[in-house]
């Protein structure tokens, strides 16, 4: 596959992505939800490029998410009528109308819901891929990953040399508290000091492919993802305008048949919702 | 030789591991005791798990063990740690059957014991676990009950927790309930108190009073049974709870539901509201014999007047 092809298969995860992002906005703003939703617009490049790279390697990890999942769990291949349903709070949703926007999961793509304390996915994540020995990745933000329990749970992977993968998907908030106002290190170099192999990049897919190409699963890796969250930290809004997004930047780059992606995936999606809403 | 409780344990741990693949995690393990001779002398190959000194993730982590399905072993040593293992426990392995239909079966085996240590509760401390939903609870003393609790387990998906007491671990004998009809009071002791509450009831029946008692071990879901309830409501005084737990824990709760379905009179004796300090004077220990009798003694008295 030519690169730029495989560009195009992760902007078709990414676009699928922000479509359906956009479309939850909307739905908030309709008052059709009603409960705390955590949009993950802006950095859907982070798990749409990770989840390419598991694919073409035909690996079907555990997958531990937190709160801002939605795009976790389409680029894995989660099914998009079940996570629409469980957004309108129905049974036939993913989660059978109990997970919210938060607490999502799924049995098909091995995604283990969250329970709302943050970093906590970390420690059952360690825990499910030592006793199964399975691949696995656990997605925290860059607050999360502050909680004493992640580096426990950090120092206990790297001790037994799991098939893990940690993502930070960092936005540089933790709510609208900024990363400086917080703390003073990186987390990349914490991760090193526990002796994973760590990485601090930003969410170019060709970063994210070149630091995970070698030892994805074969040991530890901790990768910290700079990124951008496009909308409020919970509900539809928006804190300030974000220039220079990596949908927007590859869109560009990747020219017109990335225009003609991004408009089939939006109607496709349009439709969907409308109709799981007549249902 | 009679077995005790403690070979009991073992073998069962023995058998969970080596029939059953399953899994023993815990923080110093593989030592000095053998977590009080409990454990099999097993290592990480045969699935004894040593965890780090971190127990707020390794609840984490025990619960993801759950999730693949190992049915792991959780072993607290003392059960004031449960302020820091428990968080994720009763957060996620509790709720994740009801949410996500994705059961964590795990077997906590907390130790408690009889005080002694100061402001580190080494006794009972499973109120915290108690009000939360998801859990099943049992605190078995005899090799009968472990075995039942454990059987119990392998054929459950949920979350047990198992208060144990290093007192109980010698112990060779089945308690029997002792009741009939117009009895003057009901004992209800749970754990550790069990012992003393036998020993206060045989003194009390030699001495005039007549007093029954239900050993109680099965603590969540907590099913109060036909014959109790009319023996209790046949009682001249109801019932006197005991526990090694604070008072203010669960047999406040459970002295509630008795009361809601008896109409008597429920008094409980627990681990004094107070902290703990080393000496046997500053020290909190579970009731006695001997203040089971006072307060039985008192009861009446005061009904009298
Ligand atoms: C243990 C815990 N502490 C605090 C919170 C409140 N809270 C919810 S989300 C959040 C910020 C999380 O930030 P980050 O991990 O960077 O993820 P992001 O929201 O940026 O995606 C906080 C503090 C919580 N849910 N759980
Ligand atoms: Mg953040």
């Amino acid at each position: 596959m030519s690169y730029k092809n495989y560009r195009l298969k992760i902007f078709e995860k990414a676009s699928l992505c922000r479509n359906f992002e956009n479309e939850v906005f909307k739905r908030v703003n309709e008052k059709l939800i009603n409960f705390p939703v955590y949009l993950s617009a802006g950095q859907e490049y982070v798990p749409s490029s990770i989840a390419q790279i598991v694919k073409d390697k035909k690996q079907k990890p555990l997958i531990f998410g937190q709160h801002r999942g939605h795009s976790i769990y389409l680029s894995f291949g989660g099914n998009i009528i079940e996570l629409i349903d469980e957004l309108l709070g129905k049974k036939t949703g993913c989660t059978r109308g109990m997970g919210g926007s938060l607490s999502i999961n799924s049995n098909k793509i091995n995604m283990f819901g969250h329970e709302g304390l943050m970093g906590s996915n970390a420690c059952m994540g360690v825990g499910a891929c030592f006793s199964s020995a399975k691949p696995t990745i656990v997605f925290l933000g860059d607050a999360s990953v502050e909680e004493d329990y992640v580096l426990a749970s950090l120092s206990w992977a790297a001790k037994k040399e799991l098939p893990i993968l940690f993502v930070v998907e960092d936005n540089n908030y933790a709510v609208l508290t900024k990363k400086k106002d917080r703390r003073d290190w990186k987390a990349k170099d914490v991760a090193k000091a526990f002796k994973l192999e760590s990485y601090d990049i930003d969410d170019q897919p060709k970063k994210i492919f070149s630091v995970l190409k070698k030892n994805l699963f074969k040991k530890p890796i901790f990768i910290n993802v700079n990124t951008k969250r496009l909308f409020w930290h919970s509900g539809a809004g928006v804190d300030e305008e974000v220039k220079g997004d990596r949908l927007t930047i590859e869109k560009k780059f990747l020219g017109k048949k990335a225009d003609k992606i991004h408009r089939n995936i939006k109607k496709k999606i349009e439709n969907l919702w409308k109709q799981r809403l007549e249902k | 030789m009679e077995t005790t409780l403690r070979e009991v344990i073992k073998q069962i741990t023995f058998k969970h591991l080596k029939k059953f693949k399953g899994q023993v995690f815990g923080q110093n393990l593989t030592g000095v005791g053998w977590v009080a001779g409990t454990l099999p002398k097993l290592y990480e190959k045969d699935g004894v798990i040593e965890l780090p000194m971190a127990d707020v993730a390794n609840g984490g982590m025990v619960t993801g063990a759950a999730l693949v399905g190992r049915r792991p072993f959780y072993i607290i040593r003392y059960q004031g740690y449960n302020w820091l293992n428990c968080i994720f426990i009763v957060n996620y392995a509790c709720k994740s059957k009801e949410i996500w239909n994705k059961p964590a079966p795990m077997f906590i085996r907390g130790l408690s014991s009889e005080g002694g240590l100061g402001p580190v509760s080494t006794s009972s401390h499973i109120s915290i676990f108690y009000k939360m939903p998801g859990i099943k609870i049992y605190s078995p003393m005899t090799k009968n009950e472990y075995t039942s609790t454990y059987k119990k387990f392998m054929k459950s998906d949920d979350v047990f927790y198992v208060s144990e007491h290093r007192k109980s671990y010698e112990n060779k004998i089945e308690f029997k309930n002792s009741l009939k009809k117009n009895l003057d009071i009901i004992l209800m002791p749970i754990s550790v108190t069990r012992f003393e509450a036998e020993k206060a009831k045989n003194y009390l029946n030699k001495n005039g009073y007549k007093v029954g008692i239900i050993h109680l071990y099965e603590l969540k879901p907590f099913v109060l049974k036909k014959k109790w309830i009319s023996m209790i409501k046949s009682s001249k005084y109801g019932v006197l709870m005991t526990d090694n737990d604070y008072v203010d824990g669960i047999i406040r709760t459970l002295a509630h539901k008795i009361n809601e379905q008896t109409n008597k009179k429920v008094n409980v004796l627990g681990l004094k509201d107070k902290s703990a300090g080393y000496t046997l004077k500053t020290s909190n220990f579970p009731p006695s014999a001997l203040e089971i009798i006072n307060k039985i003694k008192k009861i009446k008295a005061k009904k009298r007047l």
